[in-house]
């Protein structure tokens, strides 16, 4: 089962950097990112049910993430936007200069 | 406690419906579908949560990621050419060297998973929920409230990063659209 759950785990976390390496568009990098963390709740929550015995530490652990995500999630959106008001930009491509 | 069948099937199913529903993320034309296909991948991942035990973890992952995924949305329709998706849509860039690298971490990472040798030892029978809870407010309150502490700096960082009048005057003073053609000043 471990084994499954690994190779589910790394499916997620491989499909995460195609999507975080390939997009143009800042949103959707940050949906890849998402995706990479989402893989990571779920090897953490496995290694916690499979191999610790239930530690509670190891769910904590996922809290850590969750405040992560949604960390990453807040600081993107803001950044997202103060880019769009200074540079009218939508795609990484927009920013190929850092001045002006 | 040992995985019955029925957890191998629905470990699987999920399994497979958050593999599958995260790769669509990145083929649809609109970006609020995908969006929502993201929202779906974690709904997927946070069952699995469940069937593994961990009831309460599942269930604040698939809330907050609701949440999230529905600000998501918004945001597309507010910056987001195409949110709707009536046109064929592509926007990747280095795409051959990003499937290599997605492959490549997958094929690494599922390597490990197959031939390390793992401690095996199960989940205990008793309520994780309260031994998590117990665990939030004892042992390891100073993690959780640090948590607490970092959420409301992020918090307040985005407002300030976000906020239409800032530190140094308007945002939208001085700013222009970039073109995407690169200016024989610029080559030279």
């Amino acid at each position: 089962m471990i084994e499954l759950l690994l190779v589910i785990g790394a499916a997620i976390f491989g499909v995460g950097v195609y999507g975080a390496l390939s997009q143009q568009s800042f949103v959707m990098i940050m949906m890849g990112l998402e995706l990479m963390l989402n893989s990571a709740v779920l090897v953490v929550v496995t290694f916690w049910w499979g191999t610790t015995g239930g530690n509670p530490a190891g769910q904590l652990l996922v809290i850590v993430i969750l405040a992560v995500m949604a960390i990453e999630a807040a600081i993107g959106f803001a950044l997202v936007t103060a880019v769009y008001r200074s540079r009218k930009a939508d795609i990484t491509e927009k920013l190929k200069r850092l001045r002006n | 406690m040992s995985p019955g069948p029925l957890s191998y099937f629905l470990i699987a199913a999920f399994g497979i419906g958050a593999v599958v529903s995260g790769w669509l993320v990145f083929r649809v034309d609109s970006m609020l579908r995908a969006a929502y296909w993201l929202m779906v991948s974690f709904v997927a991942v946070g069952s699995m949560l469940v069937v593994l035990s961990a009831e309460f973890l599942g269930l604040i992952l698939i809330l907050m990621m609701s949440g999230e995924m529905t600000i998501m949305a918004i945001f597309m329709i507010m910056f987001m050419m195409n949110p709707a998706g009536l046109n064929p849509m592509t926007m990747v860039h280095q795409n051959r060297t990003a499937i290599m690298a997605g492959v490549g971490s997958f094929a690494l990472l599922a390597l490990v998973g197959l031939l390390a040798d793992f401690p095996v030892r199960p989940v205990v029978t008793g309520d994780p929920t309260v031994a998590l809870g117990e665990e939030l407010l004892g042992r390891s309150m100073l993690i959780f409230e640090s948590a607490g502490v970092a959420l409301l700096a992020v918090m307040i960082g985005a407002v300030a990063l976000a906020a239409k009048r800032g530190r140094f005057g308007d945002a939208y003073e001085g700013s222009e659209e970039p073109d995407l053609e690169v200016n024989a000043g610029d080559r030279a």
